[in-house]
């Protein structure tokens, strides 16, 4: 039995991550390094306005002040960041981005990863904006969401076209100081998405970006910016994954979201970045700056993530509820198996009165892996009324995994209700048994367990991610269960 | 001066000036430990906010002023303590007390209590238990870091020495009393060790009392071996003036299937820092971690847990409760640290606390660090006031609003004090802690400290 039980945990946990593929396209690289020229050769490969390269080199000055933090419990190996390519582009010439002046190549690429560029109909209900290495290719749905009077489109684009926007709101969340993967971002920020969703506008469709690491020994710093104006919603979501290489590859993203009075934005992640191989060796670094402004009363914002990929994951989507009424979300789930390690969780930060703050988080460790839930839950003085309940779940897989978790609770306010509350276990061997007994193989209860164990995280997935989701933790824990 | 690594320097000269008298008065083994001990304090330091385990306590009020004397009370010091009683007269226990950390040199400085149990000075334990002290001493703190720890063990000079042979059942419990008195004010640091040996069952009462309103100052430290089987209880109830900074680790090194258990119970005290280090170091070990704090005015009271499962099936409770009025802050950090190999922990842990007025603080920071799977850990904080339910629920069955109130944070209160399980200071306790939440003075009656 407890062998039977090794195997198939064995064959769970040992899933092939299928997006490994390498696309050969014609890519324009800047040479390796970083200094001010380096920032000043992509601000000027993207015909940027002074203000911006400006914006770049402030950061630029203040990282070089700054150091590593080495608060999270990871082993991060030593980063050379002489070593990184700031800057791969896929070669194309054409300036207003027609689907037939796309490298076919690069379409194929992003076809077999499910992500079509063409905008077709049975996946109309879905806008993407699909980013390769450090730019946007190609954003569909650019037109018929422009009618409502949204826009949608990649950064760079954004910064041409809408200046006083970007100027308004870019770094408003999280400023350029604000740590130390953030401050190299804001300084090599190569592309990403934008987003300004009008008064009283329900955008008809989901929004999504997909990002895609292709060429090697590149770093990836994409910037998006998405911001929901009065009584307007948006449900927005981001996927990416990475081709498997023997060197890690480092990921360095900043997302900020300003949600206005009665405003509701929705975030969905599903992350799936390659994990590096059985051994550990590979991987993405994924070092991410999320962070959510509700700054009208009302206003909502809602972080759903699944996290399956990247060697090392450092990530913190976060909501400061400043609005009066505001509520913030955080659900997520977060697997990691063979020697992946994983750091995340949540900031909640409550400034306004009868704010509310809910976290969901589910890990799931298997292999040799480390994952940990770290989060604070922090009540102002000004923030009477304020409530927050954190569950924070997990689940462990083998004998050789870690789960760890480290909640921070402040609190300055008596009127202030704050809960937390945590467990960690393996399944149950009468669980299992349970499900043997009514006939469902070992292989199936477990997949059962854990499927039902992060429902509550998945189900706050729009639907056309919640399937991937669920298919993608099976993979993710193939050969896991014992 | 408020210049951290100056303030730390200062406590270094501290050191130097003194090492040949403390030195001088204690045991040549104690005095091979301080040359280290400092070293290690230099690389580490007073503890600032910016160490993990302090990020929410600031000594800096305690640790920036300047104490006249810190170490040598005199003889008449020694009278007083021997006058002092204490006022839970139904309290059946076998007594000491400790004047200013030291063990008082009027009387014999070792006593013998029945079933060959030893109490007595850490100095003169040195000489008559060598072997005890040498398997001990010093041996459950390693690579410790916070600065204190070393700072106490480079220059404590005495403490109390408690032997409990093997196989000893003691049916009164044994009550140490601290006391703090002087005219001037002062920081002393002391340290005791307690050995319980294999299938012994003893209690341990510790009352902290200050006797005079002066500025007072207490870094001690307490190193406890619970032998196989053996049953241990520690209960510590602090009950010191606003002016009184007190800081305490508690070191528990368990063996298999041994039960231990700590309760801190803290009424009263300007800052109040206890870190208390359980040790599972043997399959089938229990640890129960308690805690009960009731601050006020501008005091701050923090209690730091660490929890080690370093064996298999090892249980493990901790319970804090505090409640907080006025313009107090608390803290609490707890941490399980589940190592690699122990299959079949059981670990809980629960914080609950109680933010009475707007200008109250709590910050909590449970932790678990888990390397094993089988395991069965959880844990619970929650920050929040009464509950509005209940309060209506008593008010509507006759019950006043104040009544009520003082009804439900009781009840609160309680949950941590029906562990005690001497009856006398179970009885005792409930008491102070009604009275205080009354808003009465809790202080015992013959305490001559006119708190707040």
């Amino acid at each position: 039995m407890e062998k039977e039980q090794d195997k198939i945990i064995n064959d769970v946990t040992s899933g092939e991550y299928k997006y490994g593929f390498h696309s050969d396209i014609e890519t324009e690289k800047i040479s390796r390094g970083l200094n001010e020229d380096t920032i000043r050769t992509i601000s000027g490969k993207k015909n940027e306005p002074e203000w911006l390269l400006e914006f770049r080199l402030k950061a630029f000055r203040h990282w070089q002040t700054m150091k590593m933090p080495t608060w999270a419990n990871l082993k991060i190996p030593d980063i050379d960041y002489q070593d990184i390519i700031y800057y791969a582009a896929p070669k194309q010439k054409a300036v207003n981005k027609s689907l037939n002046d796309i490298d076919p190549e690069l379409k194929r690429t992003f076809d077999k990863l499910g992500i079509p560029l063409e905008e077709q109909k049975h996946l109309s209900g879905v806008a993407v904006d699909a980013v390769m290495d450090s730019v946007s290719v190609k954003t569909t749905f650019r037109e018929t969401l422009a009618e409502s009077g949204i826009i949608f489109c990649s950064f760079s684009d954004a910064v041409k076209e809408y200046p006083d926007l970007i100027r308004r709101y870019m770094g408003t969340v999280v400023p350029y100081t604000d740590n130390f993967f953030a401050s190299l971002n804001s300084a090599v920020f190569s592309d990403g998405s934008f987003c300004y969703i009008p008064k009283g506008v329900r955008c008809p469709m989901e929004l999504s970006t997909y990002f895609r690491i292709n060429s090697a020994n590149t770093g990836q710093f994409e910037r998006t910016l998405l911001i929901a104006d009065e009584e307007a919603y948006v449900s927005y979501m981001e996927g990416c994954t990475a081709p498997m290489r023997d060197e890690n590859q480092l990921h360095a993203a900043i997302v900020e979201i300003i949600a206005e009075n009665n405003a509701e934005v929705k975030y969905s992640t599903v992350q799936n970045w390659y994990p590096g191989d059985k051994n550990g060796k590979g991987g993405i670094f994924n070092f991410v700056t999320k962070r959510g402004l509700c700054r009208g009363e009302n206003s909502k914002i809602s972080w759903t993530q699944i996290e399956t990929g990247s060697a090392i994951t450092w990530k913190y989507p976060s909501c400061i509820l400043r609005g009066d009424n505001s509520t913030g979300e955080f659900y997520s789930v977060a697997v990691t198996n063979n020697h992946q390690q994983a750091d995340t969780g949540t900031k909640m930060i409550h400034i306004g009165k009868n704010t509310r703050s809910t976290i969901v988080s589910k890990g799931i460790s298997a292999g040799f892996s480390n994952n940990s839930y770290r989060g604070l839950v922090k009540v102002l003085k000004s923030a009477s009324g304020a409530r927050n309940f954190s569950q924070c779940d997990s689940l462990l897989l083998s004998d050789k995994c870690g789960a760890h978790t480290f909640p921070y609770i402040e609190v300055d306010n008596q009127t202030a209700i704050v809960e937390h509350e945590a467990t960690t276990s393996k399944i149950g061997e009468d669980q299992i048994f349970y499900c043997n007994q009514r006939g469902i193989s070992t292989e199936d209860a477990i997949g059962l367990i854990v499927n039902g164990y992060a429902r509550e995280v998945l189900n706050k997935l729009p639907m056309e991610f919640a399937v991937e989701a669920q298919k993608l933790l099976q993979i993710s824990l193939e050969g896991s269960v014992g | 001066m408020n210049n951290p690594s100056e303030r730390s320097e200062r406590y270094y000269n501290l050191y130097k000036e003194n090492i040949k008298r403390i030195s001088e008065r204690s045991s040549p083994y104690f005095n091979s430990f301080r040359e280290a001990a400092i070293d290690e304090f230099n690389k580490l330091g007073i503890p600032t906010k910016k160490n993990e385990s302090y990020r929410y306590t600031n000594l800096d009020t305690f640790f920036n002023h300047e104490y006249k004397s810190y170490f040598m009370p005199s003889a008449s010091d020694f009278k007083k303590a021997e006058e002092f009683r204490c006022d839970v007269t139904d309290l059946d226990a076998h007594g000491i007390v400790l004047m200013n950390g030291f063990y008082p040199t009027i009387k014999d400085k070792m006593r013998k209590l029945p079933g060959g149990i030893w109490i007595g000075s850490m100095n003169e334990a040195a000489d008559k238990f060598g072997d005890q002290i040498r398997k001990h001493y010093n041996k459950y703190i390693n690579g410790n870091s916070d600065g204190l720890v070393h700072l106490n063990t480079a220059m404590a000079s005495d403490g109390v020495f408690i032997y409990i042979p093997e196989g000893v059942v003691l049916t009164k419990p044994i009550q140490i009393i601290n006391l703090v008195q002087s005219d001037e004010d002062i920081f002393n640091q002391h340290r005791s060790l307690i050995v319980a040996e294999k299938n012994s069952d003893v209690t341990v009462i510790v009352c902290d009392h200050t006797l005079s309103p002066n500025k007072f100052l207490t870094n001690g430290i307490t190193e406890i071996y619970v032998g196989e089987n053996a049953h241990f209880e520690i209960i510590r109830v602090q009950n010191e003036h606003n002016n009184a900074g007190k800081i305490t680790h508690t070191f528990m090194h368990q063996e298999r299937n041994s039960y231990a258990s700590s309760n801190n119970i803290t009424l009263h005290g300007g800052l109040v820092r206890n870190s208390t280090y359980h040790f599972l170091g043997g399959e089938g070990a229990e640890c129960k971690s308690l805690g009960l704090f009731l601050a006020d005015k501008w005091q701050h009271v923090d209690n730091f847990v660490n929890v080690d499962h370093a064996f298999p099936k090892c249980t493990s409770n901790q319970l804090f409760k505090g409640v907080l009025d006025d313009m107090a802050t608390g803290a609490f950090n707890g941490r399980i640290y589940v190592h690699k190999d122990a299959q079949g922990t059981v670990a809980y842990q629960k914080n609950n606390n109680i933010l009475l007025t707007d200008d109250a603080k709590m910050d909590t920071k449970p932790q678990l660090e888990i390397y094993a799977d089988d395991v069965k850990c959880s844990h619970g904080a929650t920050v929040g006031q009464l509950n509005d339910d209940a309060l209506f629920y008593l008010q509507s069955r006759g019950i006043e609003k104040r009544e009520a109130r003082l009804m439900l944070m009781f009840g609160f209160a309680h949950e941590v004090i029906q562990n005690i399980k001497v009856e006398a200071l179970r009885d005792r306790m409930d008491k102070l802690v009604m009275q205080r939440l009354k808003g009465e003075l809790s202080r015992c009656a013959f305490c001559m400290v006119k708190c707040g």
